[in-house]
């Protein structure tokens, strides 16, 4: 969806973390990120490449880490967890699914040279 | 460059009723607070990172839209002070959403209310709404594509509403980026008219699961376009089974009269939250 934004939002956390700790050099970032957030992964990883250059991130690898999708069915009212937005429910079939996570966006932890 | 809160403008501009020339204000109060924890790495008992030496490892934890979600909760906090209803409406590109909000203004008659236009350009929305006497802010986001807590927070200064006020927040149109970003609105409405196709909440799933109301708009054209209303309300219901659902006509009036009530309904929640419950 907005790739590019997420990196921006990226690059102001990673800058104020690594001046917090006084590093120079980021090497590895991992992010976690749910099956319903809507990134598309791999613009993620273009966009990353582009948004943290000249910063202390600049060529860093980013790995990122698949959440899985939950959601609550409104027919038998329980949690499941499906791997596509539309997927009727695996428990019962049911059409009518309110995701409950899978929209985490989350900066896990920096690899510092 | 925003001495306050750091930030750069870049192509986004507010244009405010007073002046409009681009302006920024900063008397509001930011937050900058870091909500999360940070520490070097746990050592062995509480990291595994295969590849990673834990010793070069800070575990952060932190949301990557942290930013706009701190800015988000100072303006909710900053409208809960005023018994503010906030609400963000959002649709694609020319669902009606600018005359839905002229139409509702006038029927609010005199209700305090404020609105902030999002676009990428133009202040051509904003001037619609205050054609009709209404206070408006217009941000342009330039190249971006949704409306962020911060660009929000400033406008909500220009517009400096009273006690017991509504805010509308109409969004840049876009059916994708706006779901992600919380202003600190108390609901996002989604706006969808009647000749967009029956599928447009299954195509675009994130924005209908986070609305809380949809107004299907343009119901006057209905009966000329062939669509199924009750097929659009079924699959809002199947991405978003909470939903709440109003069929609407800006134009000719129909079905006003419930949104209107819906917000004063809302509206008198805000101001007496235990009578609410």
């Amino acid at each position: 969806m907005h790739e590019m934004s997420l990196c921006e939002g990226m690059r102001t956390v990673i800058e104020d973390q690594a001046r917090a700790h006084d590093v120079a050099k980021i090497t590895r970032v991992r992010v976690e990120i749910g099956r319903f957030a809507g990134v598309e992964i791999k613009a993620l990883h273009f966009a990353f490449d582009v948004v943290m250059r000249g910063s202390v991130a600049e060529g860093a690898e980013l790995v990122t880490v698949d959440l899985p999708g939950r959601a609550l069915c409104y027919d038998c009212m329980k949690e499941v967890e499906i791997a596509d937005r539309l997927d009727p429910c695996p428990t019962c079939g049911g059409g009518k699914l309110m995701p409950q996570g899978g929209d985490e966006m989350r900066i896990k932890d920096l690899e510092v040279a | 460059m925003c001495t306050v809160c750091g930030c750069s403008e870049g192509e986004t501009k507010v244009h405010a009723p007073a002046h409009d020339h681009p302006s920024h204000g900063h008397s509001h109060d930011h937050s900058h607070g870091h909500g999360h924890h940070h520490h070097y790495g746990h050592g062995l008992a509480g990291v595994d990172v295969p590849g990673m030496s834990q010793d070069r490892l800070i575990e952060i934890e932190t949301d990557i839209l942290s930013k706009n979600d701190a800015y988000a909760r100072a303006n909710r906090a900053a409208l809960a002070a005023r018994e503010i209803f906030a609400l963000n409406l959002v649709s694609s590109p020319g669902s009606g959403k600018t005359t839905l909000l002229c139409k509702t203004i006038e029927a609010l008659g005199d209700q305090p209310l404020g609105v902030i236009e999002g676009d990428q350009q133009t202040q051509n929305d904003a001037d619609r709404i205050r054609a009709t006497g209404a206070p408006a802010v217009q941000v342009n986001t330039g190249k971006g594509c949704h409306l962020d807590g911060h660009m929000v927070g400033h406008a909500m200064e220009h517009l400096d509403l009273p006690r017991g006020a509504m805010l509308f927040i109409e969004n840049v149109g876009n059916l994708v980026c706006p779901a992600a970003f919380d202003l600190g609105e108390d609901g996002k409405v989604a706006i969808l008219s009647v000749t967009e196709g029956e599928d447009k909440p299954l195509k675009y799933p994130d924005m209908f699961t986070a609305a809380r109301l949809a107004i299907l708009n343009k119901i006057d054209l209905a009966p000329h376009c062939d669509v199924d209303l009750d097929l659009y309300e079924a699959n809002l219901r199947r991405v978003n089974p909470g939903i709440e659902i109003l069929r609407v006509s800006a134009r000719t009036g129909a079905g006003m009269e419930t949104w209107v009530a819906w917000l004063r309904r809302h509206l008198a929640d805000k101001a007496a939250p235990q009578a609410a419950q």
